[in-house]
């Protein structure tokens, strides 16, 4: 193998500057990477937890006047009756005030408010029920009921998160671009600026491979280095968001969105971040040296 | 070895710097090149080591037809050829241990056989004190010689070189034609562009004498029946 100090790489202005680009590349990416993953892993929980789920909503009077108890009752009968739900249960005082929280705050005495009657439903496992079907049941016995699947706001929930994970890996891709051109321009110009000690080497009998082994290593080192000081940033970076949320010093709007918690292949991701920032520089590097000394005669 | 048929050389759109020039350098030959500054002593010096490729004219090294020889295939043949440059060109931020491990680290070879050889030759060239002194802390003289190392550690085919007695003193300019003249007894072919007309006469060898871009060999006292040997 080559010996990497031949040319006097690590004296160059890029092994100073680079290290940092590429530090604030892993960064990035590394954060676009986690809140994608993440995304994908709340997408999941919000799925499983509402899979198999309906809520029927008992509508109040037009005057303001409370759902008559009768009616609530007759409607819990009758979901008693339907095959395939597992349990209905009325959401009451303390769950709604759970339920509301994130809007309105702990404080607020729900039971004051001119809310609908929540009714929970949970189905037998692998059993789908018609939610407008249903709710024409439902109506017999307690008119303008409504029953809400979550299917439908669930879709357009996926269809966001796959926007935005979409928009992540193109954000990924893009800064792994930057990176490429980037060592591309750096190794153009260590060529450059070291060409009198490569045309040396040629002239004693080193290949464009010996040569390009020089600068490859180089940028590997600075990939992987770099690479390092950004996954730590990036690790701050989380310890801080989750000490800061621990502490309860995020803001309220904040508690609407789900806890941020990184999936295993997001952490692999992550964690890998320094070495493909290496092997990118190594590949890039070897490759732009070779080509560029090719063109010569 | 070396041979040159109708050679032509122009650099871009300039002047020929070099005329028609014919050259046949038998192997284990020992040629000094002579001229006037300007003359294309270094432009031939770098159509025989290969930086450069003539205009026209055909150039056989080593039995190779150079014109035809692909980019992937010069380091092999160059790595035959030792070259003691005029400006020695040593790297600066390397030893001097490691300027001169520079070619056998290049063709491949182990560290430990690396290490023997370099330390031996320094010793020889007389820098053994100065193994990891960079070049700038060497004087003009030992910078030679540790070029002069550079080029014959990988014991070449072909030794070139450029002046290589131009700045020292004439001891150890003597002491390196003895050394050019020891690798030339080992089957060495070497060339020597040089002003120092007092080593050519005293050293008899072969003269390649180039003036407005045009060679004429002439021989040296060696090659002339009857002549005194100095040597």
């Amino acid at each position: 193998m080559a010996r990497s100090r031949d040319l006097p790489l690590d004296r160059d202005g890029s092994a100073r500057f680079l290290p940092w680009l590429v530090a604030l590349m892993v960064y990035l990416a590394a954060l676009t990477i986690a809140g994608g993953a993440a995304l994908h892993d709340a997408v999941q929980t919000w799925d499983a937890g509402l899979a198999g789920t309906l809520t029927v909503e008992l509508p109040r009077g037009t005057n303001g006047a409370g759902v008559p108890q009768d009616r609530i009752d007759a409607t819990l009968k009758l979901l008693g009756q339907i095959p395939g739900v597992a349990q209905a249960t009325r959401l009451d005082g303390p769950a709604e005030t759970r339920l509301l929280a994130p809007w309105l705050g702990q404080d607020v005495d729900v039971q004051a408010l001119p809310l609908p009657v929540l009714i929970d439903v949970q189905l037998k496992p692998g059993v789908s029920l018609d939610a407008d079907t249903l709710a024409q049941r439902l109506r017999i016995v307690a008119p303008g009921t409504t029953v809400e699947s979550h299917g439908s706001w669930l879709d357009r929930l996926f269809r966001i998160a796959r926007l935005v994970q979409f928009g992540a890996a193109a954000i990924v891709l893009l800064i792994g671009l930057v990176a490429v051109i980037t060592v591309i321009f750096t190794t153009r110009t260590g060529l450059a600026i070291h060409a009198p000690v490569v045309e040396l080497v040629h002239l004693i009998g080193a290949s464009d491979a010996y040569v390009a082994r020089q600068f490859q290593w180089h940028a590997f080192r600075l990939g992987l280095g770099g690479g390092g000081i950004g996954l730590v940033m990036t690790l701050v970076s989380f310890a801080a968001l989750k000490w800061t949320a621990q502490q309860g010093l995020l803001p309220g709007e904040t508690a609407l969105l789900p806890a941020l918690h990184l999936p295993l292949a997001g952490w692999i991701a992550v964690l890998a971040l320094p070495l493909v920032m290496g092997l990118v520089g190594l590949a890039t590097a070897r490759h732009t040296v070779l080509r560029t000394l090719g063109r010569m005669p | 070895m070396v041979r040159f048929e109708n050679v032509g050389m122009r650099y871009g759109s300039g002047p020929e710097v070099l005329h028609d020039v014919e050259l046949d350098l038998e192997p284990g030959g020992f040629f000094f090149l002579t001229g006037p500054s300007g003359a294309g002593k270094s432009t031939l010096l770098k159509l025989m080591y290969l930086a450069e490729r003539p205009t026209r004219g055909r150039i056989t090294l080593f039995d190779r037809d150079v014109a035809t020889l692909s980019r992937a295939q010069l380091p092999a043949l160059r790595r035959r050829i030792g070259v003691v440059f005029q400006e020695f060109r040593l790297i600066e931020h390397l030893s001097a241990l490691d300027n001169v491990a520079l070619p056998l680290r290049i063709a491949g070879q182990g560290e430990g056989r690396v290490q023997d050889h370099v330390v031996d030759l320094l010793n020889w060239v007389g820098l053994a004190d100065h193994i990891h002194a960079r070049p700038r802390e060497l004087s003009g003289g030992q910078q030679q010689r540790l070029a002069i190392a550079r080029a014959v550690i990988s014991q070449p085919s072909l030794l070139i070189a450029d002046e290589p007695t131009g700045n020292v003193d004439d001891a150890i300019a003597l002491r390196l034609l003895y050394l050019f003249e020891e690798l030339n007894r080992r089957g060495t072919t070497v060339v020597i562009a040089t002003h120092n007309q007092a080593l050519i006469d005293r050293f008899g060898h072969p003269v390649l004498h180039i003036e407005g871009g045009r060679l004429e060999r002439r021989p040296g006292r060696r090659e002339i029946p009857g002549s005194r040997e100095l040597v």
